[in-house]
């Protein structure tokens, strides 16, 4: 499964407003993952997981610009992400079938940011680029 | 079972209350065939799904999308008894209409995308859950008497 053209433009283009709230938008995408799927919380025993909290901005930045170095690269996410690769691999190994739950609330958190520029195009676009990324994470694990 | 606390049973009936119901299962069902085009394959008498713009414009899309989210309001006025007010379509769905129940999981998280969409802030982590919840449930009964 490999992107189009028309799909990469649309990525690419709606970037910039995503990046410029790379902070609120990782971390209402954490909120939503923890609410909605509650589960997903036994990876973190270690985080204070009140919403807003240090631990959450924090981490919900860093998910937002690692799915940032993939849009930068699109061509090659296989290599821009090839240490958290690893990372999920051997080290957090990250039931898979997480990755779809996360996504999910991207995109649900994105719907809810930027209505207008989140059409139907858009929304395969994303889904289509996350489920990439969440392949790429998951290559190593066996 | 579904099990709603009492704050998620106002947020998802508060919520509800405003959603157009029109227009939101036509977009939902619309979007379902756009992220994932080989759900088209129960729509062969659909006509023009070529396109998203195809799919999105299209009437058959959108009389169907608005019968899909009436019978899921039904779900709604019935969060205790999912299975029996789904029963007979879950029968529908298995026996004539051959869908694999995986297409209501997709469906229902395609809804959610779109509620987001239409209510923004007001799509809380909370009232997402609630929701989360309510799909789930339905997809399930929906599910429930296939053989």
């Amino acid at each position: 499964m490999s992107l189009t053209r028309a799909e990469r433009t649309i990525i690419m283009s709606m970037w910039g407003k995503i990046s410029a709230q790379a902070e609120a938008i990782g971390t209402e995408t954490l909120e939503r993952l923890f609410t909605s799927y509650p589960q997903t919380k036994t990876y973190f025993p270690h985080f204070d997981l009140h919403p807003g909290s240090a631990h959450l901005r924090s981490h919900g930045s860093k998910v937002v610009v690692a799915v940032g170095d993939a849009v930068k690269n699109m061509d090659n996410i296989d290599s821009a992400l090839s240490k958290l690769s690893e990372l999920h691999a051997y080290i957090l190994r990250v039931d898979p079938v997480n990755f779809k739950l996360l996504s999910h609330c991207l995109l649900v958190t994105m719907a809810s940011h930027f209505p207008e520029d989140f059409t139907a195009d858009a929304h395969a676009a994303w889904d289509k680029f996350l489920s990439v990324v969440s392949s790429v994470l998951t290559e190593k694990y066996r | 079972m579904v099990h709603l606390t009492a704050d998620e049973k106002n947020a998802v009936t508060g919520l509800w209350s405003k959603v157009k119901v029109d227009d939101v299962g036509g977009e939902a069902l619309g979007r379902l065939l756009v992220v994932y085009p080989w759900t088209q394959r129960f729509f062969d008498s659909f006509g023009d799904l070529s396109n998203a713009d195809a799919v999105m414009g299209n009437a058959k899309v959108k009389a169907h999308g608005k019968k899909v989210l009436d019978a899921f309001a039904e779900g709604l006025k019935n969060v205790d008894n999912l299975k029996g007010t789904f029963a007979k379509l879950s029968e529908l769905h298995c026996d004539k209409l051959h869908v694999d129940p995986e297409n209501f999981r997709l469906l229902g998280n395609v809804l959610v995308v779109v509620l987001a969409r239409h209510f923004g802030k007001e799509f809380t982590p909370q009232v997402q859950g609630a929701f989360q919840k309510l799909t789930l449930g339905v997809a399930t009964a929906l599910a429930h008497k296939y053989h």
